[in-house]
């Protein structure tokens, strides 16, 4: 391979850090009018009036909107809709839209706004909240039995606060109207999903609709679903009949795209003695919003894990006056994570074996829910090579035991798995006679480098340098992608790229049989590198591929290319897998806690980028460290209000609260999953560290912390 | 935020006059604190008047101590020899607040009249007696982890986010300032911020339009023995949950003299007069200092939330007399 496999740096690097790179509020559009979003101040209840007479006096101010006047959605599903009518269904929904020539002229109308509310009484807390049933996988074995007749059994509760996805780039969209069509620049994981949205909602068709988003500032999630802002923008702009643009602050986005949910775990493990797992009941229950039901499965991340025979995973949802909860890095698995591998860290205790050693006796070697062989799991290589490279073996077993000056020290493990997926996807390549190539697909960039690995893919299969390749995404106009979650996005994108390279190459290898006396070459033997198709066993088989464009009468060819996961995957389980080590060091008298040192070794198929690959390792490892000590969106119950809607009182690590961290990568040659054997691990790097720091505090103080953040009050 | 008249002053006369002729006016230093407010729609002044093109960002010595311009910057201050050889724990405070680029546009000035960052006072749909007098205190009952464990009263119990001025009250510093006329008049440190007592909207002593112009600190022998111990949610950019300011003078082990300040405890710098008294004269051991901290925090009146800090106060005295007297070999 000549670009697969090595490091490359990102190739929008320098567009981005010199600001040519366009987010969604950054396009310029003329004569655009600006919308400040008004918020109701209760959590539950009507609108019994709402006075805009003050505010619509304000210069620059063109037009309000609210339930009263605004833009009805034509179709409807159970997601939240601002304006639709006077119900109050989370405290901060948005009561109106205040439209004027500038920003600020908006914002300071929009504070003039005055509503009148009828109260009703609201619940935010997911213990008290009513619940639904949501259960995801089957009981497997006899659970209850089995949990009753084991040597030993351990039982523990852990909660997880809600969280915010609090990526560096607000929200944004800018919409502009011809006559029924709408066009709008949007911060979106999948145009296509906001495409369908808004056609639905307007009841006008898809074609009709455009949506670019070609580059955002992280998302993690929080622009996965549509949200509620791109379809207020544009019903302001159709009403207006000027292009709008609506930005959230920072403070909106914590109500405006969902969330992490609360959740409370409880699981129960009995084992034998010599340590085998012989029943878990993993009971979960996520705070959800009144009017939907979102679902995460927390308790579904180690059912493939361990080779237990008795397995249940009850799942509840608490319908909460909060506005619904969405994906967010390692959706459920992080959670679930930190329950199961806090617990078998428990276990581990309480057998006194090794927590290393504990998750190899219980190593699943097939897919105990379907007994289905792994398509590839180095994970027993991931301890190994993880273990040694961190000196796991020094580890003294007794918590209190390790200690650096007046620092307690603790060595934690935990194990992360997330779903190899790969969904239909489809890309369009157009190499052109002069030896360039533009490839399209309307998938997004996020941050993991997309617009890098895609292009390394096309470039390696059409043998062109990446610099003659133009990839564009992020864009209506081009082939269907799925959205950008599920760390699905390469072996997704990527094997359309290498299916539609391919096809070029079997066009261009047909007209050489045909012109150029390929006969007796198979397309198998044959390669396109620096401009030429020739065969890699016969020398004298060459031909340039100008040539054979020219001899046809063509100056490029088009393929449009859709990928499909393949029926074999069917007959396997395909999961990326991980192993954290920790260390941390504790001041005990002022309970701060410093993450000294990660060492990460993940099983996530082939690596095809290091460098952007190392990258999101590394990120998704800071994220835990600042999911396990730091991160908590608190809420005020009397008002049913988040409370710490700022990046001041919402803690994210600090470039002084990330020591040592290293990532390994164990190559796996998995061809079942797709032919370039794509793993994702934009999720799978963040999934056990939470549990493993929780674990090295434990190590540490011999405090159990089941309650996330572990913070400063927890250890004193 | 709300339409404003913005004005730039030549002379610290014009300046005060200004301010004082408008009950709703504010100075604008560095800005790193009312813009957000403003922003936020808490701070509501109907003029700003600029004083950044005042001649008051002199950093000298002065009878032996040092005289810090109130809009010499915070990363100025810090970085000054005067500062860094003579009172370093000044040094040590400033650079443990806020970030890199706020403390490179943040004034000494300004730093003191930092408002508490409770997300009450943040939040104009919230009650709050500082920013609306007598809608409430929604903090009382509310989420009040970071809130005052001393001298708050039942109108406020916000905190005073600064930690530069933890080390100023330490410091036994004075606050120099000036009104419209043009008197002059010096302000013990101690006296300078206030407890909220029935009027928490007053963060301060100052009058409408009496500018700071300077912050002294007299001549002291603490240097080689002081210490500003910040404990935090996060390593960096975080506020306060409990800091102390401590310095110490001692003939052998012990001690002549002592300062004890606190930070993120109550609505002001929280001199500990009670542990200093206690340690006059005793040996600088652990025990001692535990014994100094026991008394100081015997006093406090922690809330549901925050009862973690009164412990946590406790060791964090004791820590910072200990980093001040041995440093690392603590």
């Amino acid at each position: 391979m000549r670009y697969i496999g090595k490091e490359m740096s990102r190739v929008d690097g320098v567009a981005k850090v010199t600001g040519q790179a366009k987010y969604a509020a950054e396009f310029q559009v003329k004569n655009v009018a600006y919308g400040f979003i008004v918020q109701s101040t209760i959590a539950k209840g009507s609108i019994k009036s709402i006075d805009t007479s003050e505010a619509e006096k304000q210069s620059g101010v063109i037009k309000i909107f609210t339930h009263l006047n605004s833009v009805k959605r034509k179709d409807k599903d159970d997601a939240f809709c601002a304006l639709q009518n006077e119900k109050i269904v989370f405290n901060g929904q948005p009561i109106a839209l205040v439209v004027a020539e500038s920003f600020e002229q908006a914002r300071f109308a929009a504070r003039l706004v005055k509503a009148e509310y009828l109260k009703e009484a609201h619940l935010t807390e997911t213990e008290k909240a009513p619940t639904v049933d949501s259960r995801g996988g089957k009981v497997r074995g006899n659970p209850k039995e089995a949990l009753q007749n084991a040597a030993v059994r351990i039982s523990a509760e852990y909660t997880i606060p809600i969280e915010h996805h609090n990526p560096m780039e607000p929200h944004a969209a800018i919409a502009m109207w011809d006559g029924d069509k709408l066009s709008i620049f949007d911060k979106s994981q999948g145009v296509k999903e906001v495409q369908r949205h808004l056609a639905k909602s307007f009841g006008i068709a898809t074609e009709n609709v455009s949506v670019v988003s070609p580059f955002v500032g992280g998302a993690f999630g929080a622009s996965l679903n549509p949200n509620y802002y791109p379809f207020l923008t544009a019903a302001a702009a159709r009403e207006i009949k000027r292009p709008v643009k609506v930005n959230y602050t920072r403070r909106q986005m914590f109500t405006g795209h969902g969330y992490r949910p609360y959740t409370i775990q409880k699981v129960q493990i009995g084992a034998s003695k010599d340590g085998k797992l012989q029943a878990i009941i993993h009971e979960a229950i996520g705070n959800t919003s009144t009017f939907e039901d979102f679902s995460e499965t927390p308790n579904g991340f180690g059912r493939t894990l361990y080779n237990c025979p008795n397995y249940d995973t009850p799942y509840k949802l608490a319908k909460t006056d909060l506005p619904t909860p969405t994906w967010m890095r390692a959706p459920g698995a992080v959670s679930g994570a930190f329950a199961i591998e806090s617990a078998i860290d428990e276990l581990a205790y309480e057998l006194k074996i090794d927590p290393l050693q504990l998750r190899i006796i219980n190593y699943a070697e097939k897919d105990p829910d379907t007994g289905k062989p792994f398509s590839s799991k180095a994970l027993m290589e991931c301890f190994k090579q993880g273990a040694a490279k961190f000196g796991w073996e020094k580890r003294k077993p007794e918590p209190r035991s390790m200690r650096d000056g007046k620092w307690l020290v603790g060595w934690g493990t935990a194990t992360g798995t997330w779903g190899a997926m790969q969904l239909p996807a489809s890309i369009r390549i157009t190499l052109k006679a002069d030896g360039t190539a533009n490839v399209g697909s309307a998938t997004a960039d996020i941050g993991p480098g997309t617009y890098t690995v895609i292009t390394m893919i096309a470039a390696e299969f059409l043998g062109i340098s990446p610099e003659k390749v133009k990839f564009e995404l992020g864009d209506t106009k081009l082939p269907n992608a799925p959205v950008q979650g599920g760390s699905f996005t390469t072996a997704s994108v990527g094997s359309a790229a290498h299916g539609a390279a391919l096809n070029i190459k079997k066009k261009l290898f047909d007209f050489a049989v045909r012109d150029f006396g390929f006969a007796g070459v198979s397309v198998e033997d044959t390669e396109m590198a620096k401009g030429f198709l020739f065969s890699k066993k016969d020398n004298s088989k060459s031909v340039a591929i100008a040539d054979l464009m020219k001899k046809n009468n063509l100056t490029e060819i088009v393929e449009n290319y859709t990928s499909m996961p393949s029926k074999e995957r069917n007959n396997y389980t395909s999961m990326a897998h991980g192993a954290q080590f920790v260390e941390v060091k504790v001041d005990e008298d002022l309970g701060i806690i410093k993450v000294t040192k990660v060492i990460e070794a993940t099983a996530v198929g082939k690596i095809m980028n290091p460098k952007t690959s190392h990258s999101q390792e590394m990120g998704g490892i800071v994220w835990g460290i600042g999911m396990a000590l730091q991160e908590q969106t608190e809420i005020d119950h009397r008002y049913g209000k988040m409370m710490t809607t700022n990046l001041a009182d919402y803690h994210i690590p600090s470039n002084a609260d990330v020591h040592t961290v290293e990532t390994d990568f164990i190559e796996e040659d998995d061809k079942i999953i797709n032919p370039l054997g794509i793993k994702g691990m934009g999720e799978l790097c963040l999934v056990g560290i939470p549990a493993a720091i929780a674990n090295a505090v434990f190590h540490a103080t011999g405090k159990r912390i089941r309650t996330l953040p572990i913070t400063i009050d927890k250890i004193l | 935020m709300r339409p404003f008249k913005y004005e730039r002053a030549t002379d610290a006369a014009a300046a005060t006059k200004a301010v004082s002729a408008n009950s709703s006016a504010k100075f604008l230093a560095g800005g790193t604190n009312i813009l957000d407010l403003m922003k936020e729609d808490v701070e509501r002044p109907t003029a700003l008047i600029d004083i950044t093109r005042l001649s008051l960002s002199q950093i000298r010595s002065a009878n032996g101590g040092v005289s810090l311009g109130a809009l010499a910057k915070n990363t100025d201050t810090a970085n000054h020899p005067l500062v860094r050889q003579n009172f370093p724990l000044l040094s040590m405070a400033i650079l443990a607040g806020a970030s890199g680029q706020i403390r490179n546009m943040a004034t000494n000035g300004g730093n003191l009249l930092q408002r508490t960052r409770c997300p009450y006072f943040y939040d104009v749909a919230m009650p709050c007696n500082k920013r609306e007098p007598n809608s409430g205190c929604a903090a009382m009952e509310g989420l009040n982890r970071m809130h005052a464990i001393f001298g708050w009263s039942e109108k406020c119990i916000a905190v005073y986010p600064s930690d530069m001025a933890v080390a100023l009250a330490a410091l036994d510093a004075t606050v120099k300032v000036q009104d419209a006329n043009g008197k002059e008049r010096t302000i013990n440190f101690g006296d300078f911020h206030r407890l909220p007592e029935n009027s928490p909207e007053k963060d301060t002593n100052l009058t409408n339009g009496e500018l700071i112009t300077s912050i002294e600190i007299p001549k002291n022998n603490f240097a080689g023995k002081s210490y500003y111990l910040k404990v935090r949610d996060r390593a960096s950019y975080a506020f306060a949950l409990v800091s102390v300011a401590a310095a110490l003078e001692t003939n052998g082990n012990k001690i002549k003299n002592v300062r004890i300040a606190m930070g993120g405890v109550a609505h002001k710098p929280w001199r500990a007069m009670e542990a200093e008294k206690m340690l006059v004269g005793k040996e600088a051991t652990e025990a001692n200092f535990k014994m100094a901290a026991e008394a100081e925090m015997k006093n406090a009146k922690p809330l549901e939330h925050n009862k973690f800090k009164v412990e946590l106060g406790k060791r964090a005295i004791v820590r910072a007399l200990s980093m001040a007297m041995n440093g690392d070999k603590a």
